[in-house]
């Protein structure tokens, strides 16, 4: 019943975009968090001006799709400014890093504000400078309450990834898109081995999010 | 054509056309989003089936749509569904999106539905069953009633985010309005403005939505903050 003689074909044809779709994953993960830590301490900054900036591209990015974001990255970018992004891999890794930095400085915004003021209270009567608070006292506590939802995020943009291959990067489900259009037959093996693919590739992130649900609840009162 | 910079007179021109397609990405949040309600109660059903076995495969169903692509899901319902043996059925662009985006997001439906139904209380469900209330009367008169108002701005929530993932239709034919503006920009090789337009419709319909979900969270917030600062008065 099971198709082993085609599976065993398929396989390797859609491995070859396996890396692709890693490196997409690996690299606007990185700075999808790096974006998320500077947007979501600048959106706290007293700064009214950095903190209108931020707000600003927060609002932007998560007012938008993804879709629409890559697309303009990519068409819309060098017709207006007459530079190109490097590549399409970093047009890819770009727009991915802007929106999912957008909704995690959020993330990372609101865990900030949800420690418990008595502790900065604490740390001022213990004649802390502002950054000393910060850097012991709150950021410790604050990144233990962000990592669920940053496991959770992190697999919506395994999931993103996949529209890089609209913008003609060779990720899986570049390479199943080739297959399908030139046998039509095995469209269902196909895609259906392009979706194991993928959740293969987001088991480790699944278990890893229940983990930092358990880390996250471990000896707070709740 | 149009190589350095903005241009007004292909802002204008595109305009009308991206507008056209408005009806249809709007009506495809909503049927989908409604699907996604829809099908959101059977997976929650599905997981309350008390089987062991069967509570494991459901559940790791659902992770599977929930933690895989989208525009996969729309590509196989499109192009493979037809070639699948002896059920193969032909969707229509429209049909096939608003399946797949429906099923992927009941998954997330489904699971805000069990949150909103374990925060009943459990004296609920007890006081129900000492008034020897029926099944269909317990869920419909006691606990859907207090399970599902804590639950709707996070619905809204979805109704947004839904919004914001219709265009990934257009990479399947669905003519809603950024394969509009993609096919505007392809014949006249202007995609700046057109890409332009299309996100600031998206912007000027999603960014109040969210304001408006946001107030409505508060609004929600104080009243279930004041039923539970009740109850601890009556020393509940």
């Amino acid at each position: 019943m099971i198709p082993i003689e085609a599976i065993i074909n398929i396989l390797p044809q859609l491995s070859q975009g396996l890396g692709v779709t890693i490196s997409v994953l690996l690299a606007s993960a990185f700075f999808a968090y790096l974006m998320a830590f500077v947007a979501g301490l600048c959106r706290l900054s007293s700064n009214k001006l950095l903190r209108g900036f931020t707000g600003f591209y927060v609002e932007v990015f998560r007012g938008t799709s993804l879709i629409v974001q890559l697309f303009w990255l990519y068409y819309a970018i060098p017709i207006l400014f007459g530079i190109q992004l490097g590549s399409n891999w970093w047009a890819g890794v770009i727009a991915i890093a802007l929106n999912y930095g957008a909704y995690m400085s959020e993330v990372v915004r609101s865990s900030i504000l949800a420690v418990a003021k008595g502790q900065t209270e604490a740390a001022t009567a213990l004649n802390m400078s502002r950054f000393q608070r910060m850097r012991l006292v709150i950021f410790p506590q604050a990144v233990r309450m962000m990592l669920p939802e940053f496991g959770n995020y992190t697999i919506q943009i395994l999931k993103g990834t996949s529209l890089v291959s609209l913008i003609g990067l060779t990720d899986i489900l570049y390479y199943g898109d080739i297959i399908r259009s030139t046998n039509y037959q095995q469209a269902p093996l196909v895609y259906l081995l392009v979706l194991v693919f993928y959740f293969i590739i987001a088991l480790p992130l699944i278990f890893a999010t229940r983990k930092a649900e358990s880390i996250s609840k471990k000896g707070v009162a709740s | 054509m149009n190589n350095n910079g903005w241009s007004w007179e292909a802002f204008t021109e595109s305009l009308p056309v991206i507008l056209d397609g408005i009806e249809i990405t709007v009506g495809l949040t909503i049927a989908s989003y409604l699907f996604a309600l829809l099908f959101g109660f059977v997976w929650t059903f599905l997981r309350r089936v008390p089987n062991k076995a069967f509570h494991f495969v459901v559940t790791w169903i659902m992770e599977f749509i929930r933690s895989t692509p989208p525009l996969v899901q729309l590509f196989f319902l499109y192009y493979a569904l037809p070639m699948v043996p002896v059920i193969g059925i032909a969707l229509h662009p429209l049909a096939a999106a608003t399946l797949g985006l429906g099923i992927h997001f009941s998954t997330y439906i489904g699971e805000i539905y069990r949150s909103g139904i374990e925060s009943v209380e459990k004296g609920q469900w007890e006081a129900a069953k000492a008034l020897n209330l029926s099944t269909s009367k317990k869920w419909t008169k006691i606990v859907l009633p207090q399970a599902l108002p804590p639950t709707i701005p996070m619905l809204g929530n979805y109704f947004i985010i839904m919004f914001k993932e219709v265009p990934l239709a257009s990479t399947i034919g669905v003519l809603g309005i950024l394969s509009l503006a993609n096919s505007y920009g392809a014949q006249y090789w202007s995609y700046l403005e057109p890409l332009t337009i299309v996100a600031l419709i998206f912007l000027a319909l999603s960014y109040p939505s969210a304001i408006l979900i946001r107030k409505l969270e508060r609004r929600m917030n104080t009243r279930f903050d004041k039923k539970a600062a009740l109850n601890e008065a009556k020393g509940a």
